[in-house]
């Protein structure tokens, strides 16, 4: 029956169950893993609860028989949010990444943000990742992120996310700077209704971010698809020159221009001449790319 | 000679005070407070339709306006005190005393209100109690029903949410009452006659449609692993073990994942064909993969849900649908069928005390029974054979030289509720409820006697088997986690029970607990749903997250 | 948060545990009402230690209750069993505890 959904949702598994579905079978191998017990210090200061991991997996393994180096953050703990640990097993594993020249690096990202108990730590440990990912990409090493979980990539995670060669989105995971309920405090419910789960999904899922061109790839929710797409995606590389800054740069300019006016994403995607836009969300993947050929704005 | 058409004429001058308002049996809305005020009299046994789904919400907030010193000491009798109103009508003295079924969202207030003494409860039925009063003794004077379409002559639509009003409007028409019916609007020819015109005395086109509430969407996101593995179990340990065909399932998020485990858990053990081909009850979204598949043959529905019309009404041979197309449920004739046709009845409860007796009542709650008391009942009037209903009542009856069989009850249950809260218990809360609200009986939903097995994460207990009281009560037990009940039983006793099949584990069952994932749900989201009846079923906005 | 320790005594005719790949077995997440559970193997000739960091106080009982009966039904012994909870019910842990030696006996099978 086609419409069962897949056996292995990458929605659902935690970070372990996406790594060793996505890696080739057994080849996992984490550095710092729970057995190491590299907790953090701020939580239990806080008499709050820690995980063993501190809500990241780190470690090498297989894709199709090609080195990769991977990261996977849990979103379970804190909604994947950064402390001082987490960031610098993130961190960590980009410089080993420089050091040791992978296939490339898998980042499965999931997360709100910093973390607020150790807010400054956690702030600097995504400038450390930021400035690891460049080093890395300007070294020629292939980094991909993968999004698909239930807590989406938001905040300082969110701009890790846009700094990868490829980013593979599916329908379910989001993508954004301030994550819906900030918008809502910031700039009011008239600017952005966080409770409007429809319109949160518009605005920031995986099939608007696909069709302005900020995802490279839309998949299923399967694990199985996203190996798929990590798999072609490894020779994809954004060259990080003076260039590349600039289209993106004409690029955010043009869709400003474009659509600055748009109320709604089912409005943009009007204007991008997809025919009957509010039936978008309910299309599966291959309806849905079907119905975007020739409409998706050129990006990464 | 005495009189002998009293009622009649008391009818009579109730319809002369009433058509006055208004042209014929039509009545605006604005005058429909002043209708109220003109048909009932102080006393009266009222009904206002309060069903699962639909709602004379409008007739309701017209009850609740009248003028106190006209309309007074009112006798309420209705199935389910669903909307704020229907306590209102209490709070301001309008009427006093209430015999219903189930209170759901108002169980908390009406509890309040009994403890007040505003409220005089005369007793808390099943829904097929209840209707059976209405033609005993408790015959409505007035029904305020509520329905889709009226055309002028008063002949009714409902749609697909029938539910009580045919039980309600035969009792009352027929016994010389008043019936006043709130429609959404007014038809030159109604889609079909669910109603007879000359049963309905007044017609009222309400400001805003009536209200429907989706009782039995449940998200499958929302299910858990723990349910998970109870629905494994409950599809090995009970359905491939009895052979289930004819079945109930209640409310709650613990079948409907018994229901997501259909196409494909239970399509992998080869059971389609084999299980849950005919069903009695509401068009559970959650049933929709299930059908798709090909499990289900046919479903009788109480009522509908909310956003399931169009994929019912595309699903003829599965539904039983009218002349136009729509589904027509029918609240008593399928509560009938649940009770009589039915070999199994499962359903979620939040106690179960020793004697296997299990209760949905909590302290600070009168919540009623509904339907699980007729469903979850053997049915002592039953005479037909079928092979599930016979291989229970063998296993009850071990020995009896009389063949008779037994229906399947099946109570699930977690250990623990939410805040550490043990569903297992030495004692019902409701027997405290009854001393608060004194009550003649303490509110049990089903009687130990009647439950067959409960189902908890620990395992099965198959209580037709045991052979004493005090082997059910091990059995029980030995199920029970790590609650205090569970904790006290004896070891021995329960690997005795467990040696001889009467509690089963899931390892004994073949289950093993890794697989008891959400990635075995046939549907994970609403979307999942969606997708599986074809873009058919239209989930209401507060489900959806596009 | 409270922390907890228990000592189970070990079944000394029970094989020893034999994790595979890295030595160790975990399974479950520290999210809400639910917790990790991380089994090592521990030295020779010992019983079960099991420590307890809950966000939930005041079930030490309950949670003595749910590790003795696991212990003692898997016949466990030379074992560490570390819990970070955020307010499981029994329920969750007693299925994650068996997912986790489920984990564990697949290990020992290879």
């Amino acid at each position: 029956m086609t419409r069962r959904p897949a056996r292995h949702s990458y929605y659902e598994a935690n970070a372990r169950q996406r790594l060793r579905a996505l890696l080739d079978p057994g080849s996992l191998r984490e550095f710092l893993g729970p057995e190491a017990r590299a907790t953090s210090p701020h939580l239990e200061s806080l008499d709050l609860p820690v995980a063993f991991d501190d809500g990241v997996v780190v470690g090498s393994g297989g894709l199709g028989g090609h080195a990769v180096l991977v990261a996977a953050q849990e979103g379970g703990f804190l909604g994947g949010a950064v402390g001082e640990v987490h960031g610098a097993k993130i961190t960590g594993l980009l410089e080993r990444a420089l050091a040791e020249r992978p296939r490339a690096v898998l980042l499965l990202l999931e997360s709100g943000g910093v973390r607020l108990h150790e807010a400054n730590a956690g702030l600097i440990a995504i400038a450390e990742i930021l400035r690891a990912l460049l080093a890395l990409r300007a070294a020629g090493v292939a980094s991909v992120g993968l999004i698909g979980g239930v807590y989406g990539c938001f905040g300082g995670m969110g701009i890790v996310a846009c700094c990868c060669d490829a980013l593979i989105m599916s329908e379910p995971g989001r993508l954004g700077l301030s994550g819906p309920e900030v918008i809502e405090t910031e700039m009011g419910v008239e600017e952005f209704d966080a409770r409007d789960r429809a319109l949160v999904w518009r605005t920031l899922g995986g099939k608007h971010r696909y069709l302005l061109g900020e995802a490279t790839r839309l998949v299923a929710d399967d694990v199985a698809a996203f190996r798929g797409a990590a798999l072609e995606l490894l020779e994809h590389r954004r060259p990080l020159a003076l260039e590349t800054l600039a289209a993106e740069h004409a690029r955010l300019e043009e869709r400003l221009e474009r659509y600055g006016d748009c109320r709604d994403a089912g409005e943009i995607w009007a204007r991008l001449g997809i025919a009957q836009p509010q039936r978008l969300p309910l299309l599966d993947e291959d309806e849905f790319l079907a119905a975007a050929a020739g409409a998706r704005r050129g990006g990464t | 000679m005495g009189q002998w058409d009293k009622l009649a004429s008391n009818r009579r001058a109730r319809l002369a005070r009433g058509r006055a308002l208004g042209r014929g049996k039509c009545v605006s809305a604005e005058q429909a407070t002043a209708l109220l005020e003109a048909v009932i009299e102080p006393g009266d046994r009222v009904c206002i339709e309060g069903d699962n789904q639909k709602q004379a919400d409008f007739l309701a907030r017209c009850l609740v306006a009248v003028d106190v010193s006209r309309v007074h000491g009112l006798h309420m009798v209705q199935s389910v005190l669903a909307l704020p109103e229907h306590l209102e009508v209490f709070e301001r003295g309008i009427a006093r005393r209430l015999d219903f079924s189930f209170s759901g969202p108002q169980g908390a207030r009406l509890a309040r209100l009994v403890q007040e003494g505003r409220i005089e409860i005369g007793a808390i039925h099943t829904y097929l109690e209840l209707f059976g009063r209405y033609f005993i003794d408790l015959t409505p004077r007035v029904a305020l029903v509520a329905a889709t379409s009226a055309d002028r002559d008063g002949n009714l639509y409902t749609g697909p949410n029938t539910e009580d009003t045919p039980a309600i409007v035969e009792a009352t028409a027929f016994k010389s009452g008043v019936v006043v019916a709130q429609v959404n609007e007014l038809v030159e020819r109604v889609p079909r006659v669910d109603i007879p015109g000359d049963w309905v005395d007044f017609v009222v086109p309400s400001p805003a449609p009536h209200y429907l509430e989706p009782l039995f969407t449940r998200d499958p996101a929302h299910i858990s692993e723990i349910q998970v593995l109870m629905a494994m179990m409950v599809i090995r340990g009970i359905y491939a073990e009895y052979g289930v065909n004819r079945l109930n399932h209640g409310i709650g998020f613990d079948t409907a994942a018994v229901e997501l485990l259909l196409p494909t858990y239970a399509e992998d053990l080869g059971l389609k064909g084999r299980i849950g081909r005919h069903w009695a009850m509401n068009p559970h979204p959650t049933i929709i993969p299930a059908i798709e598949s090909g499990f289900v043959e046919s479903i009788h529905c109480f009522g509908s849900e909310l956003g399931m019309e169009a994929y019912v009404a595309a699903r003829p041979d599965v539904f039983f649908t009218g002349p136009d197309g729509s589904l027509r449920s029918n609240r008593a004739f399928c509560q009938a069928a649940g009770h009589y046709a039915c070999d199994l009845f499962i359903g979620s409860t939040l106690q179960i005390d020793l004697e296997g007796n299990s209760s949905t009542a909590t302290l600070d709650r009168i919540t009623g029974f509904g339907g699980a008391p007729n469903m979850g009942a053997d049915a002592r009037g039953r005479r037909h054979a079928s092979p599930a209903w016979l291989r229970a009542g063998e296993e009850a009856r071990a020995g009896a030289a009389m063949p008779r069989g037994r229906k399947l009850v099946v109570q699930m249950a977690e250990t623990f509720r939410e805040h550490m809260q043990p569903a297992f218990v030495a004692r019902l809360d409701a027997w405290q409820l009854m001393e608060r609200i004194g009550a003649a009986l303490p509110p049990v939903m089903i009687y130990g006697d009647d439950v067959t097995h409960i189902v908890t994460e620990e395992g099965i207990a198959n209580l037709l088997r045991c052979r004493n009281d005090e082997e059910r009560a091990e059995a029980i037990r030995g199920v029970a986690g790590f609650t205090p009940v569970g904790r006290a039983r004896s070891r021995a006793a329960v690997e005795n029970l467990r040696d001889r099949g009467v509690i089963r584990r899931p390892e004994d069952l073949g289950i093993d607990k890794r697989d008891a994932t959400r990635d075995l749900l046939a549907a994970r989201s609403m979307k999942d749903l969606v997708r599986w009846s074809g873009g058919l079923y239209d989930p209401p906005k507060r489900f959806r997250n596009w | 948060m409270e922390h907890l320790q228990f000592d189970f005594p070990g079944d000394p005719a029970a094989p020893a545990p034999h994790p595979h790949g890295p030595g160790y077995v975990l399974v479950g997440v520290v999210s809400s009402g639910n917790l990790e559970v991380l089994l090592e193997p521990a030295t020779p000739g010992g019983g079960c230690r099991v420590r307890v960091d809950t966000a939930v106080a005041g079930y030490g009982a309950v949670w003595r209750a749910v590790l003795a009966e696991f212990c003692a039904r898997h016949r466990l012994r030379d074992l560490t069993i570390s819990i970070n909870d955020m307010g499981a019910t029994p329920a969750v842990v007693s299925l994650r505890l068996d997912q986790a030696f489920e984990e564990l006996e697949r290990g020992a099978a290879r």
